[in-house]
Parts: C-alpha cells; structure tokens; sequence
C-alpha cells in the first residue's frame, strides 16, 4: 500500500546524503529556498484573500513546494514545440513562479480583477494559462490534463528537438480514466510519447483517504504494466530529490522520446482547499525540513532565512496592495474570447427574450 | 459525383496537402480501412489509435494548443457522449484563458439515423452540441457542401464539430468539386480502396482545388415565397425533394434553407426569408425537448412575431430513449418524408 508521507520525512543524515546535495550548488539550493518560500507565503496570502472576502474559492499547493520548485527550474522554458509543455493542475502555483511568473498576477486571478492575465476575473486562483511558456489552460476539471497531454507530445514526437510534455495531477484523480488514457497513449509500441507523467500522493482527495480506495499501491506500480516506461516513487518533501529525481527522469523523457512515471510523496499543508477551511494541518513542512538542512550544513545562515521570509513577504505585501487598487472585469467583457474572431451582430445577447 | 465519404476524403487530402494538416486520427481511421465509412481512406497522415474517444479528443485539443491543426474522429457519434467534458474544454480554453490559448482542432463524427443503427449507432449530437459554447457546429448536407465545410472547419482558428450525416455519407453529390473528376467509375479507381489485400495500394488525388463554404453561412436550396423551412443535415435533401414535388404539384412555392453552420447560425437568412413568407416550419431529426430548433423557433417568436402570418412549426424525433432496430420503431421515430410533407402542406394550407 502507499506509503504515509509522515513516515517519509527526510532523514538528512542519512547514508548518500552529503553526496546528493553536493550535486547541487549552494547558490541553487539558496534560490530553490527562495522560491520554496515565496510560493508558500503567496498561497497563505491566497488563503488570507479567501477569507477575508477578497475572491472566493482558494485551491492551490502548499506543501509541494518541494516538488513544484524544482520542476519549474529544470523545465526548458519557452513557446513551441522546441520547449517544453505544461498540462498542470491547480496546485501549480510553485512551477509558474519557477518559471518566472509574478506573484502579483496569481493575487490578481485571486481577486478576479481585470488585469488577472490568465483568466480575465475568470477562472479559480491557480489556473494558470501562460502561452509564452507553453503552460495550457489549467482546467478545475480533474485528470482531463493526462488526456490533453497526449497532443502536445504527439506533436513533440514528430517534430523532434528535446521538447517533452510534463503533466501533473494528483493521487485521487488517477482513478479517472484519463490517467489510463494517458499511460496507454503514452506506451503505445507503435509511437511512444515524451511525457513527463508526475503525479502528486497527498494521500487524499478531498476528505477521501487514497489507502481505502487504491489496491494498486503505489501510483508508481502502473509502471510495471509498461515495462519501457520507468517508474520511480520519491519524497516531495524534500526539494534535492526531488530536483535530482526530476532530473533522472527528465534525461530519459528527452532522450528517449519515452514516457517516465514519476510519483511524488507530499503533504497537503492547508488541506484540500477553502471548501475545507485552508486551515494549516500537522503535516510535515519541506521548507521547514530543508531549512533545517541549509542551516545545520551552513549554506545559509539564521539571519539569511529570515531575511527571505521577509523580503518575499514585502513582496506578497506590495504586489497585493497594488491589486486592491485595479478595477475589476466589464460585464460586457463575458462576450469576449467565445471565437477567435470574436462575435457578429446576430449573436444571442439577451440571454432570454 | 462523389458521394460525402469520398468528398470528406478529397477535403481531408487538400488540408493535408495545402492547409497544415499533419494528424488525422480516431479508431479505425488509418489503414488498412480508412474509417468505417472510409472517409480517411489513403490519407497519408492517417492513423489508428487505441480504443479510447476520451483519449482521442483530449489528444486533439492538446495539440491545438500545441498550434497544429488536427482532425480527429469519433467513430460514431454515438461514441461522443463520454467526451462531453473534454468538449466543454475545447469549447472554453480560448475563453477561460481571457482570450489567449485558441484550440483550432476539427473533430468529425457521424450523426443520426438512417443506417438500421439501432439504439447506439443512430443518435443525434446536434443540440447537445449547440450547448457547448465556443465551439462551432457544421453538419453537411451534401457532397460539395461537406468538402467546403471541411476546409472551412479545418483553416477556422475555433474548435469545430464537424457532424457527419450517417445515411447521407454514400450520397453522391449533384454538383462537382472543384477539380473532381466527371467521370465518377475514374473517381473510383482513382481513390477507393480495393476490396482484400490493399498494403501495396496508393491512392492517385485528383488535382484538387480550394472551394470554401463560410462556417455560418446558410444556403437557399430551394427558393420560394409560400413557406420557409428551416433544416439541415440528414432532413435538407428530404426537405429539398418535398419543395421540388410541392412546386410541381403547384401547391406552393417554398424555401428551403439548409443551415449547413449550426453554431454559428446564419440569423440573417433565416430572418430574410421569413420576411418574405411569413410562414416558417423548422425541421430536424433531433428529438423533442431543447432540441436545436425550438431555440430558433423561440427566437422567432421573439424577434419576428407580428410578422408571422401563422404559428410556427417545429418537425423533429420523438423524445424517445433511442431509435428502435425494427423500421417500424425507427420511422415511428425519426420524420420520414410523408412525415415532412404532411407538415409542409399543413402549413402551406392554413389561412393568414
């Protein structure tokens, strides 16, 4: 059966450890924090907006920072099919700002102003949908990402390049057919597929808990049905495996223009979403527990963590100040983006008679 | 004359040649068979996925966004019903993205009755479609209307639903494709694959020409001044043969407009030939209950009542759970000609 996150909280003495961290330098393992930490006080800022009236339903990811960060910095970063692609769910928010994304536009969406630049006031917190960077549309459907990637990849596959197709989804959603979709797709002999197939073990869906519902055991076991595709279950509460986890299993995706299952033990630090409070739960914290680790190893000192905390707070502090004074969406901007080409005259308006 | 099937063909080949087209795909559409109704047969860029409609519109819909212009098949549109979701997100994804992720992907699928298909191979998708807002829906009636809605649906940067009439597809058309050959034995030979071992058989393309017909736009096909009919798909040449049989009886003279674009509608040439008629009878082989024409009958009423000289009509299936195997069950079903006639005359008769 799956293994509880609780019992997977990294051991940092453990055998091998000095030498996987020492594949990564002390300036990545700083910037890696930096975001870890960013991402975090953005959703608390999220979860705070939600609350307090500014927006409504919050969903996002804390608690898979120490997944998400480190897949946005590997990722090869661009539009078209010579870079990457994105079929993300909404706990995505680490791998957009990752990526480059600014947190002020997640507290846009959030607020559902006008200026929000995925979604127009549209679409829930987390949606992201940036085409510069390859990152589709996120949808709150559940697991219609694992079919949309499909494409993308088929369209890498003949293209050629690098270029792969990550999706990410949740342990839950696997139980939807478009998982299977994807690994069947993604396996066929006759053209296998450059996707990236991640998927997030918080060991819930919603209320629900994953050990009750799935004999398969780990999500990584479907791996075994497929013997060209590997599968591999890791910590995601601990960023340096999972950065040299990504990176193992990214090199295969690349080279091999074949899929690789990569399944990500995680918490779930504020629950499922607002729907259940977002209060903060008693999970393990992998900011805490990497902290922990840059201290103890002195890549970073006490004053210097405090001083990320406090600088990124100061962002979330500005970035959401500033969306407070933008105006919210038209209401005749509903008619906008139904065609490409927009609509003509004889379009029904009136909703009615 | 080509019949639909091989029209869709001749289309499918032109985007593959002149408009981008590098995927066409579905169950059953590569070689050996090229489509249970061969509407994908020697196509160069066809080819056979695994059993999976959710799989096979989730692959379109990412390659849209991936900026390619794919065609997908639903074998049956029968087949269709647990794609809906992904439809939805076809449909939304250049919306819910505030108008920056377009998805320009055709899926094509056979629709309605007439084939003896029983409960699960004679279903209509038209209403249902119309539903899924932000994409558009074509349904041919015709062998040249299907390859102009084809190269239309495939240059189009929307997601369209390209319905495919299942007991028109062996119609041969009355008109030629730009660049199809007159003799249709040639056709034939040309482009159909031989019956048995067909591995080392290859197609030879007529030299094909671009021949669009404007998603949204309706074609008169049948003018007249005594009565409007509204229709499309399967019921346009139904409909087409009731005017030409009502003119020469000189029982009334009657229009006929074929919609062709479902989503979007051409309002105008509906509102224009009201106008001149003042009578107007929908007719569709969909069933009863938010069937597509009750939306336009609505808007009718709404938009055009002191105009109309009777009440508007609406012909359409019965709400039944599906289409019975025995042909009792399914004329009972579907309006058959005595049924569209008997409505036309109905409303031909009625006094101002």
């Amino acid at each position: 059966m799956a293994t509880k996150v609780k019992s997977m909280r990294a051991n940092v003495d453990a055998f091998g450890r000095d030498e996987k961290i020492n594949k990564l330098s002390p300036e990545l393992l700083k910037r890696m924090h930096h975001l870890m930490v960013l991402d975090r006080l953005m959703e608390e800022r999220l979860i705070k907006m939600s609350k307090g009236g500014e927006g409504f339903f919050w969903i996002g990811g804390p608690g898979e920072e120490g997944l998400n960060i480190p897949l946005g910095l590997l990722a090869k970063r661009g539009q078209g099919l010579d870079y990457d692609y994105f079929h993300l769910h909404y706990r995505s928010g680490g791998i957009a700002l990752a990526l480059g994304a600014q947190v002020i536009d997640t507290i846009r969406q959030m607020r559902t102003v006008a200026t929000d630049p995925y979604s127009r006031g549209r679409n829930f917190v987390n949606h992201y949908a940036i085409p510069e960077w390859n990152i589709m549309p996120i949808a709150p459907t559940i697991e219609t990402q694992y079919s949309t990637v499909i494409g993308s990849a088929i369209a890498q596959k003949r293209h050629g390049g690098d270029g792969i197709s990550i999706v990410t989804g949740g342990d839950a959603g696997t139980a939807e057919g478009d998982f299977h979709s994807c690994l069947v797709w993604a396996n066929r002999p006759i053209s296998p597929l450059p996707i990236l197939i991640v998927v997030t073990n918080n060991s819930y869906g919603i209320s629900t808990p994953f050990e009750g519902q799935h004999g398969e055991g780990d999500v990584s076991n479907w791996s075994k049905s497929f013997p060209n595709m590997p599968g591999k279950t890791i910590n995601g509460n601990d960023p340096v495996e999972s950065y040299l986890s990504l990176q193992e299993a990214m090199a295969h995706v690349r080279e091999k223009r074949s899929p690789y299952l990569l399944e990500v033990k995680t918490s779930r630090l504020n629950g499922h979403s607002s729907s259940s409070g977002g209060n903060r739960v008693n999970e393990p914290d992998c900011i805490k527990i990497f902290e922990e680790e840059l201290l103890k190893r002195a890549i970073m000192k006490a004053d210097d963590v405090e001083k990320t905390w406090q600088a990124c707070r100061e962002e979330c502090d500005l970035a959401h100040a500033q969306v407070k004074t933008e105006p919210y969406p038209e209401a005749d901007d509903i008619w906008t983006g139904i065609f490409v080409e927009g609509l003509d005259d004889t379009y029904p308006k009136k909703g009615g008679s | 004359m080509a019949n639909m099937a091989q029209a869709i063909r001749m289309a499918l080949h032109y985007g593959e040649e002149n408009l981008g087209v590098t995927e066409i795909f579905g169950e059953d559409v590569g070689a050996p068979l090229g489509g249970v109704f061969t509407a994908t047969q020697g196509l160069k860029t066809a080819w056979n996925t695994p059993l999976d409609e959710r799989g096979i519109v989730g692959a379109a819909i990412g390659l849209g966004w991936a900026g390619q212009r794919p065609v997908a098949e639903i074998q049956f549109v029968d087949y269709i019903f647990n794609t809906i979701d992904l439809l939805k997100l076809a449909g939304n994804s250049l919306w819910c993205s505030g108008g920056r992720v377009p998805c320009p992907i055709v899926i094509m699928s056979p629709t309605g009755s007439g084939i003896h298909g029983s409960v699960y191979h004679s279903h209509s998708f038209d209403s249902i479609a119309s539903k899924i807002h932000g994409m558009k829906v074509v349904c041919p009636s015709n062998s040249l209307d299907a390859y102009g809605l084809m190269l239309a649906a495939i240059k189009d940067d929307n997601p369209v639903l390209y319905l495919m009439p299942k007991a028109l597809l062996r119609s041969k058309g009355a008109e030629l494709i730009p660049g199809e050959p007159g003799d249709e034995k040639l056709l034939k030979e040309m482009i159909d694959a031989p019956v048995g071992n067909r591995e080392s058989w290859k197609p030879r393309w007529p030299n094909l020409e671009e021949y669009i017909v404007p998603l949204g736009k309706a074609k008169i096909s049948h003018e007249g001044t005594d009565a409007t009919i509204i229709t499309h798909g399967r019921m346009a040449p139904v409909c087409l043969e009731v005017a030409r049989d009502l003119a020469a009886e000189g029982f009334g003279k009657v229009e006929v407009i074929d919609l062709r674009s479902l989503i979007p509608y051409d309002w105008n040439a509906i509102t224009q030939s009201i106008r001149k008629t003042g009578r107007v009878l929908f007719i569709n082989e969909e069933t009863e209950i938010s069937n597509f024409g009750e939306h336009l009958f609505r808007r009718v009423i709404d938009e055009m009542f002191y105009e109309l000289a009777v009440r508007p009509r609406l012909l359409c299936g019965k709400a039944v759970p599906g289409i019975g195997l025995s042909p009792v069950l399914e004329y009972a079903s579907v309006p058959q000609k005595k049924d569209v006639d008997a409505a036309i005359r109905e409303l031909l008769k009625e006094p101002a």
